[in-house]
């Protein structure tokens, strides 16, 4: 079977493109009123990449990361997985409970929980965004949250797409404080099948 | 030339001494060393699913155990290796994420782990080290001068097998 994913037109590309963007923007804001700093995003990457490339996209499969892993329910199932590498984690953690920067060297239960309710947030905030878009009712499961190498963690998401074919649709946007350097990862991974429905939702299916 | 052979996520290489083979962040996954340790010959396999006939996309054979498997025994075979004296050590098959209602695909890595023993009794190769399960990733070296499967982690040390 063809992977569908590797069909997809430039106009379709730019439509996942803004969904990235609007989606992004949303959890940005929601991100920078929680911890009450600027904070920078990148325009999102579209890519369309082999299984064993994503890990390269944080730093490699070795690099030590936070993950926060919730999956999307409704019409266009997808994986929602917000990575950031494992200081960055700390960092957010001392300044979501007013801590000094450097507090935080390992993670405790409630600052594992304050780092699922931002991935909560953040993917509430994104999904607002694509629902509104699509007009598609779209719902976060409860987030689940590892600490673990990036490979590790990226194979849960990855193996779903394993499945169907060899390659990942990767919506991704880079988020940065604008001073403290907390930097993190925001990947939108849509399941097989659920990117056909997103597409056909905005109009731009084939 | 000793060499260090990387391993990706749905790939499997072979080699000799003195290169080793390496495969770096296993979550759910599992690592399958495979060596004969007379003519030092070894492969290793990261395989990311059970099996190649319940998936819609089975164009890639190293991702699945039972397609990865079989190849890489040719290979090692075609490369002078017995069959007779290849022995296996897998490690991976982890379950990264908790979560209440664990659904299927959530819980791959044991099915991964299991399908890997079972394969490997129907291939005849004895297992003669298993550090599969748990939450946590693993980062694997076949050394091919001595068989030795170093497993890496995080958390929970470095482990000889």
């Amino acid at each position: 079977m063809s992977e569908e994913i590797l069909n997809l037109s430039l106009i379709q590309l730019d439509a996942l493109k803004e969904i990235g963007n609007v989606g992004a923007g949303n959890s940005a804001t929601a991100l920078s009123q929680l911890i009450n700093r600027k904070i920078d995003m990148t325009v999102p990457q579209i890519a369309i990449m082999p299984l064993g490339d994503v890990p390269d996209v944080v730093g490699g499969p070795e690099a030590m990361v936070v993950g926060v892993f919730l999956r999307v329910y409704g019409p266009a199932p997808s994986s929602i997985l917000f990575l950031l590498p494992r200081e960055s984690a700390f960092s957010l953690v001392d300044m979501l409970m007013g801590r000094e920067q450097g507090y935080t060297t390992s993670l405790d239960s409630m600052d594992e929980s304050a780092l699922m309710e931002i991935g909560n947030i953040l993917a509430g905030a994104y999904l607002n965004a694509l629902s509104h878009f699509t007009k598609l009712t779209l719902l976060p499961s409860i987030p689940a949250l590892a600490m673990d190498m990036a490979g590790a963690i990226l194979n849960v998401v990855l193996v779903q797409l394993g499945e169907m074919g060899d390659h990942a649709l990767v919506i991704e946007t880079e988020f940065a404080t604008e001073n403290d350097g907390v930097k993190g990862h925001f990947f939108l991974i849509p399941d097989p099948g659920s990117l056909n429905t997103i597409l056909a939702a905005i109009g731009v299916k084939e | 030339m000793s060499e260090l052979i990387k391993v990706g996520m749905a790939d499997y290489k072979t080699g000799r001494f003195p290169s080793s083979l390496i495969s770096y962040g296993l979550g759910s996954c599992v690592g399958i060393a495979l060596y004969d340790g007379v003519t030092k010959i070894g492969g290793l396999s990261h395989i990311m699913l059970p099996d190649s006939t319940q998936a819609r996309s089975a164009d890639n054979p190293a991702k699945f155990a039972n397609t990865a498997l079989p190849i890489m025994l040719d290979e090692m075979i075609k490369m002078g290796a017995l069959r007779s004296r290849i022995t296996a050590k897998i490690a991976g098959g982890a379950q990264m994420f908790t979560f209440a209602n664990a659904t299927d695909i959530m819980r791959v890595g044991q099915r991964n782990a299991e399908a890997v023993r079972l394969l490997l009794k129907k291939m005849d190769i004895k297992i003669i080290a298993d550090d599969t399960g748990g939450n946590y990733g693993r980062t694997v070296e076949l050394k091919l001068d001595t068989g030795i499967y170093l497993v890496r982690t995080i958390d929970k040390g470095e482990k000889e097998l």
